[in-house]
């Protein structure tokens, strides 16, 4: 694997193999030391054109767990609001020869387009209303933390999908897993012919009590330039995920920032069901993955000698989730083992 | 009113001896095997092949059976000046038509400043004179820059030689706005030829809406963004008596609104693009910023349809809408890369591969509707005949080539067909009496 583009490059063997290697990697989180040797001496580049906090920070907080020299280039206050194009400033940057250049733009398919113009490793973080595989990539790995396998599951996607990336990668990557893939919410908001993709297409939650994952997605205000719904307040009474719409079996995530009071009510994003934290905290797990997937992985296999640097083999560290008998226990494991 | 004036440089008259060509005029009844003559810039002659000896000091061109057909006209491209000279130039743009086969344009005022001035379009055509290769005439625009308030000084724009009125690039959004162009057309005649977009409904997008759209999370411009418009605007012209003529149509239900204007028997034509008639939305799969203009590329059905109403006439003709872009203005994600193709240069090889070896149209049909464009706009279309201007192109049917493969003339390289293999080569154009493009095997000296 050169890049990671998209979600659709990925089979189901590349997807389980990233989500095995990120299980692996969950161990250096708990150490004293949260630190590895593996991609030391490599640069990784973060490229944001857009804000970010989450994404952003968890794949530098990967590349350092992996000993990686990072550099963060925000499209705002550099030569890109003096009127530099896209490709003049990766042209510009490649001359510092970055191993890996994690790219979030507002346009769908620049992170390919990138990898055209450079040698480096690139990792879409986000590309317009197209994809975010490492958000997908980091969903499977929370659900399977979860679930198990994913096999048979239910999982309805909820809110706006027409504006959301990751629904779009979401939708790809979970039945590639094997899921079975709902999409929910205003006709404004589904866009025209997304059942192209394998999902089916919901505009009440009338039959969301037969998920057994509930997804929400952000309203995505920064994204929209007109009006989709007469109101949020509306969209609240149609759509929110609240506590009488969800039911006790069921998983509830999200991709965050969320939209307290819109997409989801206080109380279930309080509540032991959701599993956003859990998100968050694979998204570091799930970056390293990639990181040494890109850097150290297929292309320059690991050592094959086993040395105190290399992540641990499978079986080593107990995962996080799976041994935990209820979900309500594996979060609050999840929630207080980063902190520790 | 005077009539639309075309102007091009001043150069020599040809002359030479096209002998044993397949030549092939369908407006004029001819499809045979003919020597032709042609003597300072016109056609003095014609016989049956293989029966002319040529005269002292005549260049001869052996034919050898190849195709000779009237050179082509597109009513639809945009040459970038005054303004954007770096995208195109009258120069570079009719090199690009020459090597088409195209003896004869209509830019578009979608230029900066905007072709809404008689002044302006006075100094085109000065400038035409001594730089366009082919011959080029213009639209002027139907309201002053475009802005859809206020009509131009169309009577005068007329006088001139404007063959007639658009907007394109943009629609004309408010229906009394047209309304009041399509009366005045009465006291000035010209065309009004009408790009039809719904701007409420197109807004955001970049492509069209569809399964291909969902999928990559580009906003999508439904189809009904133009033929709502279509249908709109040919009421009106039914309405007023106007003549009309609608701009690349894209879809199935703008050429249903353009029959049904039809049967009524409102004064209305229309064009559709090579691109329209050959590509889909699936081709914007690879997000590549040379599939992107503007309307979009619709379904295989819209497609189908699109062919079916040039086969059956609903489209008049073939127009190009030659749209040139820099590079690096199309080497940028697809949501921020202009819109449009350049189309000249690979018109005929892209319909007759596509469309003509595959049964789809035959090639008389395809050569007539490429050269339709012309008295649909009051100009003499391009003919085989005695007594005539040299309007000619020569084609090497069985010439495969790569788009791209000898460069462009074009100051533009953004073709959506660049890198397919096309068969049909314009070996020879002659345009107003003049030879205007020549392909390298056929220079003189290699002929000698």
């Amino acid at each position: 694997m050169k890049h990671l583009l998209s979600i659709e490059d990925l089979d189901r063997d590349a997807i389980s193999r990233i989500v095995e290697r990120a299980r692996r990697f969950a161990e250096v989180s708990d150490r004293e030391i949260k630190k590895v040797p593996a991609l030391r001496g490599r640069m990784v580049l973060n490229l944001f054109y857009e804000a970010s906090t989450r994404t952003r920070s968890s794949f530098e907080l990967a590349a350092k767990r992996l000993s990686a020299d990072v550099v963060n280039f925000a499209a705002s206050g550099s030569s890109v609001e003096k009127g530099e194009s896209l490709k003049d400033t990766v042209l510009t940057l490649s001359a510092h020869k970055p191993d890996a250049i994690v790219i979030r733009t507002p346009w769908a398919g620049a992170a390919e387009l990138v990898s055209r113009w450079c040698s480096a490793a690139i990792v879409n973080a986000g590309d317009g209303k197209h994809e975010h595989p490492t958000q997908a990539l980091l969903d499977v790995y929370t659900l399977r933390e979860r679930l198990g396998g994913m096999d048979g599951a239910s999982i309805w996607i909820v809110g706006d999908v027409a504006h959301s990336r990751v629904a779009r990668s979401n939708i790809i990557a979970f039945q590639r897993m094997g899921a079975s893939v709902t999409v929910a919410g205003p006709p404004t908001l589904i866009p025209r012919g997304i059942e192209a993709l394998g999902c089916d297409v919901r505009f009440t939650l009338d039959e969301l009590p037969s998920a057994d994952v509930v997804y929400a997605l952000r309203m995505q205000h920064e994204r929209m330039s007109e009006t989709w719904v007469p109101s949020l307040r509306e969209y609240a009474a149609w759509y929110q995920i609240n506590a009488p719409r969800l039911t006790p079996r069921q998983l509830l995530m999200h991709p965050g920032p969320v939209n307290r009071g819109v997409e989801l009510s206080g109380e279930v994003l309080d509540s032991p069901q959701a599993a956003i934290t859990a998100q968050v905290e694979a998204g570091v797990v799930v970056r390293m993955a990639v990181l040494y997937e890109l850097l150290a992985g297929a292309h320059a296999p690991a050592p094959r000698r086993r040395r105190a640097d290399a992540p641990p083999r499978d079986g080593e560290q107990p995962s996080a989730g799976t041994d935990e008998p209820d979900a309500q226990v594996t979060t609050l494991t999840a929630s207080t083992r980063g902190a520790r | 009113m005077s009539a639309p004036r075309l102007v091009c440089e001043q150069q020599q008259g040809a002359g030479l001896l096209l002998r044993d060509a397949q030549a092939l005029d369908p407006r004029a009844g001819v499809d045979a095997r003919l020597d032709v003559r042609v003597r300072a810039g016109e056609v003095v002659q014609l016989a049956s092949a293989l029966t002319l000896s040529p005269e002292e000091g005549e260049e001869v061109v052996d034919a050898d059976g190849r195709l000779l057909v009237p050179a082509f006209f597109d009513p639809h491209v945009h040459l970038r000046t005054p303004g954007q000279e770096h995208k195109e130039d009258l120069h570079s743009g009719t090199s690009a038509a020459a090597a088409g086969g195209y003896a004869g344009l209509l830019a578009m005022p979608n230029t900066d400043p905007v072709l809404d001035s008689a002044a302006l379009l006075r100094s085109l055509y000065e400038a035409a004179a001594r730089q366009a290769r082919v011959p080029v005439g213009f639209l002027a625009a139907i309201t002053r820059g475009l802005e859809g308030e206020q009509l131009t000084e169309m009577a005068e724009l007329r006088a001139v030689g404007a063959a007639g009125f658009t907007d394109d690039g943009k629609p004309v959004q408010s229906a009394g706005m047209l309304r009041k162009a399509l009366q005045y057309q009465r006291l000035c005649g010209g065309v009004i030829a009408l790009h039809e977009e719904d701007p409420t409904l197109s807004r955001g997008g970049c492509m069209n809406e569809g399964v291909v759209s969902a999928a990559l999370g580009l906003g999508g411009i439904p189809t009904l963004s133009e033929s709502t418009m279509v249908a709109r605007d040919a009421a009106l012209a039914g309405y007023e008596g106007a003549r009309v003529h609608f701009q690349h149509l894209s879809c199935a239900a703008s050429v249903e609104a353009v029959a049904d204007a039809k049967r009524r028997g409102w004064q209305v034509s229309a064009e559709a693009a090579p691109h329209h008639l050959l590509l889909t939305e699936q081709d914007v799969r690879g997000m590549d910023t040379r599939m992107k203009m503007h309307p979009p590329l619709a379904t295989e059905q819209d497609r189908q349809a699109l062919v079916a109403g040039l086969r059956e006439g609903t489209i008049d003709c073939v127009a190009t809408d030659h749209a040139p872009h820099a590079r690096d203005e199309k080497e940028v994600p697809f949501e921020q890369a202009p819109m449009g193709t350049t189309g000249l240069e690979t018109a005929f090889a892209a319909l007759y591969t596509g469309l003509v070896r595959t049964g789809a149209l035959t090639l008389g049909l395809l050569v007539e509707r490429m050269t339709a464009g012309a008295p649909l706009f009051g100009l003499p279309a391009a003919t085989i005949a005695q007594g005539q201007p040299a309007n000619l192109a020569l084609i090497d049917l069985e010439a495969g080539w790569i788009a791209g493969e000898f460069g462009w003339q074009s100051r533009s390289d953004s073709c959506c067909f660049a890198g397919q293999h096309l068969h049909g080569r314009v070996l020879l154009t002659l345009a107003a009496g003049s030879v205007v493009h020549r392909e390298p095997a056929l220079s003189p000296m290699a002929l000698a």
